[in-house]
C-alpha cells in the first residue's frame, strides 16, 4: 500500500499547528464536500483523502505516532502490538489503519453525523450515483439487469422507454447512515447509446431508407425495418428525395405506459442508378428530351 | 384534498442536535418552507433530505446562511445546465 503524506494532502508543512490543520482541512472540505460536488467522483475521492489526513493529524496521539514513524508507522504499530504487555495503553490500537478503511468509514460518517466527542445525532447515509449504459434496443424493452454498486449486486427492472440521462432512485441502496440513521439512496442515471440505424428524439424514432429511382418514380412496395421487425410499406409514385413518412405507433415505447408507442419517421433517400448501360443512357436521354 | 407529511421542527432539531433558530433562519432566507399549525412549526417531510444537506453545510463546513444560499443557487443552476446539455447533446446526436 502506498504511504500517504497526510501533510501534503492538506497542503501543510510537518510543523503545522493544530489550528493550521483545522483551517486547511476546513478550506479543502468546503471545496471538496460531496454536497457541493454532486456526481463528482474525483472530488469524493479527494474528500476521503483529506478526511483520512485530518483523522490522523487532528488527533495529537495519532499525529505523534505518524510523525515518529513516518512512512513506517503502520509497521511500527504492528511491532508495538506484538510486543505489547497487558498493561498497554489502548489508544495506540485505535490508530487508523488505512488498509481496512473501517476507521476511515466511521470518520467519514462522522462528517455527516458528528464525531463521538461532538455530536451524536443521527444522519442519513450518503447517496450513491451510478451510471447504467444501455443500447437503444435494450432501452426499448422492459428487462431486468444486475449491476454492481460498491461491491454489491443489485438487480433492477428497467421499464421500456427509459430516456438518455434519466435518473431513477433506489431508496436505501446508498451508504449506510451514521449513528443508526437511515441509509442513503442510489441514483442510477441511464446512458442510452445511439443506434446505428435509428435516431431517437423523445418517443419518436427517425430512420433514413434508401429507395431506388424507379420505385421513387413509378411507386411500389418496400420492406421497412422497425425496432420490432419489418413492415411492408407502399411508396407513392413520384416520391421526391427526402420525403418523410410517419408510421404511427412504430416508434419508441413510452416510459411506464403499456402498449403506447411514439412514431417512426422514415426519410426516403432516392438512390440514383450508376454504371448505366448504353441502352439505359439512351432511354434517359429520351426521357430528358420528352421532359424539356 | 392533497395531504403532506410534516415533521415538528423542535423534534427535528432535537434529533440532529441543532438550534431551531438555524431552521428559522433558513426559512427567512427562503431556503425552506415552514408550516405553522396551532403555534407549532413544521417542515415538510419531502424537504428532509435537502434540509439535512443544509445542516451539513452549516455545521460541518462552517458555511453561514448567506453562503448556503449562494451555494444552493449555484448548484441549482449547475443541475439545470447539466439537463440542458444532456438534452442538447441528445438533439445534436440526431444531426451527427
Amino acid at each position: 500500500m502506498d504511504v500517504i503524506d497526510y501533510y501534503k494532502v492538506l497542503g501543510l508543512q510537518a510543523n503545522a499547528s493544530p489550528d493550521d490543520i483545522k483551517k486547511a482541512y476546513r478550506k479543502l472540505a468546503r471545496k471538496l464536500h460531496p454536497d457541493v460536488n454532486p456526481n463528482d467522483k474525483a472530488a469524493q475521492v479527494k474528500f476521503q483523502a483529506i478526511n483520512e489526513a485530518n483523522e490522523v493529524l487532528s488527533d495529537p496521539e495519532k499525529r505523534k505516532k505518524y510523525d515518529k514513524y513516518g512512512k513506517d508507522w503502520q509497521h511500527a504499530e504492528a511491532f508495538e502490538k506484538a510486543g505489547a504487555t497487558n498493561t498497554q495503553n489502548n489508544s495506540g490500537q485505535q490508530f487508523y489503519d488505512g488498509a481496512d478503511g473501517e476507521d476511515f468509514s466511521s470518520f467519514f460518517s462522522s462528517m455527516f453525523g458528528g464525531s463521538a466527542g461532538k455530536r451524536q445525532s443521527q444522519f442519513r447515509g450518503q447517496d450513491y450515483n451510478a451510471t447504467l449504459k444501455l443500447s437503444l434496443r435494450e432501452a426499448a424493452e422492459t428487462h431486468q439487469q444486475t449491476m454492481t454498486v460498491n461491491s454489491k449486486n443489485i438487480r433492477i427492472t428497467i421499464p421500456a422507454g427509459a430516456e438518455d440521462g434519466q435518473v431513477i432512485k433506489l431508496k436505501g441502496y446508498g451508504s449506510p447512515g451514521s449513528n443508526g440513521g437511515p441509509a442513503g439512496d442510489l441514483y442510477i442515471t441511464f446512458t442510452i447509446a445511439q443506434d446505428a440505424q435509428f435516431k431517437r428524439l423523445g418517443n419518436d424514432l427517425y430512420v433514413t431508407t434508401d429507395i431506388d429511382l424507379y420505385t421513387a418514380v413509378l411507386g411500389g412496395e418496400i420492406l421497412q425495418a422497425t425496432l420490432t421487425g419489418q413492415v411492408k410499406m407502399k411508396v407513392q409514385s413520384e416520391t421526391q428525395n427526402g420525403t418523410k413518412i410517419r408510421l404511427k405507433g412504430k416508434g419508441f415505447p413510452v416510459y411506464k405506459q403499456e402498449a403506447v408507442f411514439g412514431d417512426l419517421f422514415v426519410t426516403y433517400q432516392v438512390k440514383i442508378p450508376t454504371n448505366l448501360s448504353s441502352k439505359q443512357k439512351e432511354l434517359f436521354t429520351e426521357l430528358s428530351q420528352l421532359s424539356s | 384534498m392533497q395531504q403532506a407529511d410534516l415533521i415538528v421542527i423542535t423534534e427535528f432539531c432535537r434529533h440532529y442536535n441543532i438550534e431551531f433558530t438555524f431552521v428559522y433562519a433558513l426559512k427567512q432566507h427562503g431556503l425552506i418552507d415552514i408550516v405553522i399549525i396551532e403555534g407549532t412549526g413544521f417542515i415538510y417531510a419531502d424537504q428532509l433530505q435537502y434540509l439535512e444537506k443544509l445542516v451539513r453545510l452549516h455545521y460541518h463546513l462552517d458555511i453561514n446562511i448567506e453562503g448556503i444560499e449562494t451555494i444552493t443557487h449555484l448548484l441549482e443552476r449547475i443541475t439545470t445546465m447539466q439537463h440542458q446539455i444532456s438534452g442538447l447533446q441528445c438533439r445534436l446526436d440526431l444531426y451527427e
